[in-house]
């Protein structure tokens, strides 16, 4: 976009079911060729804004731009433009998986030759182009995934909204998946993405918000919240004592913070090994020790006080 | 796949509504053939079960036609409100509940309207076939008296919107399918026994002859069978066609309501 207009501008947006609010006011604005994150814990209004931003969900309030039009005004010539990957997948399970992407592809008013040219071109670049003609029903989780970013190409789109990419996928799969994703993103599309996984966040997400309760508490690069909102490094402990509580007073001196989690407490601090040595010649003898470095998960621990997957 | 962001694209499809029939169509190319069996086995196995059959024990026939001739016009729209209704109940349950095909269709251009018309005229292509089906298996059967029976397919047409956009606004607004049966229970089978395709609804006591004229078969039931008889209908076909096409808009309207609740969120 020569303009230098964000392809997506929120301002106060917000999203009310009857007296629920699950999107509370949140200013948003994505770049072309940015890779943009929304991270938060289940319910955090995610979804909610996915669906707004993707036009099928007018918002109850606020402003909200996309490709500089209004949503409810402008939904099928904004729709026509954007790619989407729902959080469950709603391929259609007896087609075959060709005709998944070449009957999607007429919504779009694309042709059928050229829509049987792109299927065939999108199976090749989410490896699936040997599964064509096979039935979409016996395909793994990873693969009807991996269908559904692929139908989520077809039209080309300026903007790829991905709700929970991975959810509910195994490592294995996760990783091919978050591959493809890279890829894209260095081909220069455009992606936003929800996650409450941290590592995706990190590994897909040139900018990120972090949500919570409808409402944003962060916003930066990963590397950015990272530095700003947790130390270098946290050092993991696990005492076999009833409660963590009880160790948990005696390590407040040992680093900038401690975090006290039912199964574990959590010291941060800027260079791990020195504090481990503390905690040894304070004569506490935990039962596992881990020193790692500072993620996401603690920038959403340090500003929520809980965890993102519970 | 490239991310130039100028090029150009090929905007909406001209008739949206008519890439989501093209999707309907990709989908029954599968199972087509089940489905043209059907079509042809069962107007085939009714005719000669009641038009037959149950017509040899009828001697005198009905008002000056055989009974197999009779029978063959009521038949004909019972056949396509069968397809309509079953085209438009777990279907259209289906596409919302399980599969979840109309929020997949949702992310597209097509607006509430293209989805609804695409899948409806998907509905009116099975009764079309199924209709047409009719008319052959009846013909060959020598239970058509007139040419006009093929004014019976316009009107089965009619009668499938009149019957299958109600359906879609019911199925699309109730929570569990069991509410799918209920509808085949409570109106489809009653409809088809008293509005006048197995007898005339003259031999009904007063009230429940006017239950009969209040559903949209006893309209098509009339027209059809004037049409397979080459005689005039009891009602003026207007009147008729006026009640059933107001069957098919109000059922339109509530059915782009329901939808609308449903996949605007």
């Amino acid at each position: 976009m020569t303009t230098g207009r964000p392809l997506i501008q929120a301002r106060g947006l917000v999203k009310r079911f009857g007296d629920f609010t699950a999107v509370d006011g949140i200013d948003v604005e994505v770049s072309a060729g940015e890779a943009f994150g929304f991270l938060g814990p289940n319910g955090a209004g995610k979804s909610s804004t996915m669906r707004m931003v993707g036009c099928t969900s007018p918002p109850s309030g606020g402003e909200l731009h996309i490709l500089g039009m209004d949503p409810v005004r402008d939904g099928p010539a904004i729709r026509a433009r954007l790619g989407v990957c729902p959080q469950l997948d709603n391929l259609d399970p007896e087609l075959t998986v060709r005709e998944n992407l070449t009957t999607y592809a007429r919504y779009f008013g694309i042709p059928r030759r050229v829509a049987r040219a792109r299927a065939a071109e999108l199976l090749d670049f989410v490896q699936l182009g040997d599964r064509a003609d096979s039935k979409v029903e016996p395909l793994s989780g990873g693969m009807k995934r991996r269908l559904t970013i692929a139908r989520a190409l077809v039209n080309e789109p300026d903007i790829v909204l991905l709700d929970e990419p991975t959810t509910g996928l195994d490592p294995q799969a996760r990783h091919l998946v978050w591959e493809r994703l890279f890829r894209l993103k260095q081909q220069g599309v455009t992606l936003v993405l929800t996650t409450h996984y941290m590592d995706e966040a990190e590994q897909l997400c040139d900018r990120l918000v972090v949500m919570d309760g409808g409402r944003i508490v962060a916003e930066g690069s990963p590397r950015a919240l990272i530095e700003q909102h947790a130390t270098r490094e946290v050092v993991e402990l696990r005492f076999a004592a009833e409660s963590q509580e009880t160790f948990a007073g005696k390590l407040d001196a040992l680093g900038e913070r401690v975090e006290v989690l039912p199964d574990r407490v959590l010291v941060y601090v800027s260079d791990g090994d020195a504090a481990v040595a503390e905690v040894a010649a304070l004569g506490l003898r935990p039962t596992n020790v881990l020193v790692r470095r500072s993620s996401l998960e603690d920038v959403f621990l340090h500003l929520t006080g809980r965890t993102l997957v519970d | 796949m490239t991310a130039q962001l100028t090029r150009d694209r090929p905007a909406l499809p001209r008739v949206p509504a008519l890439a989501v029939l093209e999707y309907h169509l990709v989908g029954y190319r599968r199972t087509w053939r089940a489905g043209a069996f059907s079509s042809f086995l069962l107007p085939t196995l009714t005719v000669l079960g009641f038009g037959v059959g149950v017509g040899a024990y009828i001697d005198q026939g009905v008002g000056g036609v055989s009974y197999l001739e009779w029978i063959a016009g009521g038949l004909l729209a019972s056949t396509a409100l069968q397809v309509a209704i079953s085209e438009s109940t777990w279907p259209v349950f289906g596409n919302l509940q399980w599969q979840k095909i109309y929020l997949g269709q949702r992310s597209s251009p097509l607006r509430v309207a293209d989805i609804l018309a695409g899948h409806l005229s998907f509905v009116l292509f099975r009764v079309l076939t199924a209709v047409i089906a009719f008319l052959l298996v009846t013909g060959v059967l020598g239970a058509l008296r007139s040419p006009w029976a093929v004014l019976a397919v316009p009107v089965a047409a009619l009668l499938a919107l009149a019957v299958a956009a109600p359906t879609f606004a019911y199925a699309a607004s109730v929570d569990s399918d069991s509410w799918l049966a209920m509808l085949f229970r409570f109106a489809v089978i009653p409809m088809t026994l008293f509005a006048g395709v197995f007898f005339p609804v003259e031999s009904l006591p007063l009230a429940l002859r006017w239950l009969a004229y209040v559903t949209p078969l006893w309209h098509a039931v009339d027209l059809c069978r004037a049409a397979v008889l080459g005689v005039a209908p009891q009602w003026s076909v207007i009147g008729h066609l006026c009640y059933l096409a107001a069957w098919a808009a109000g059922g339109w309207l509530l059915a782009r309501r329901v939808f609308a609740r449903r996949l605007v969120v």
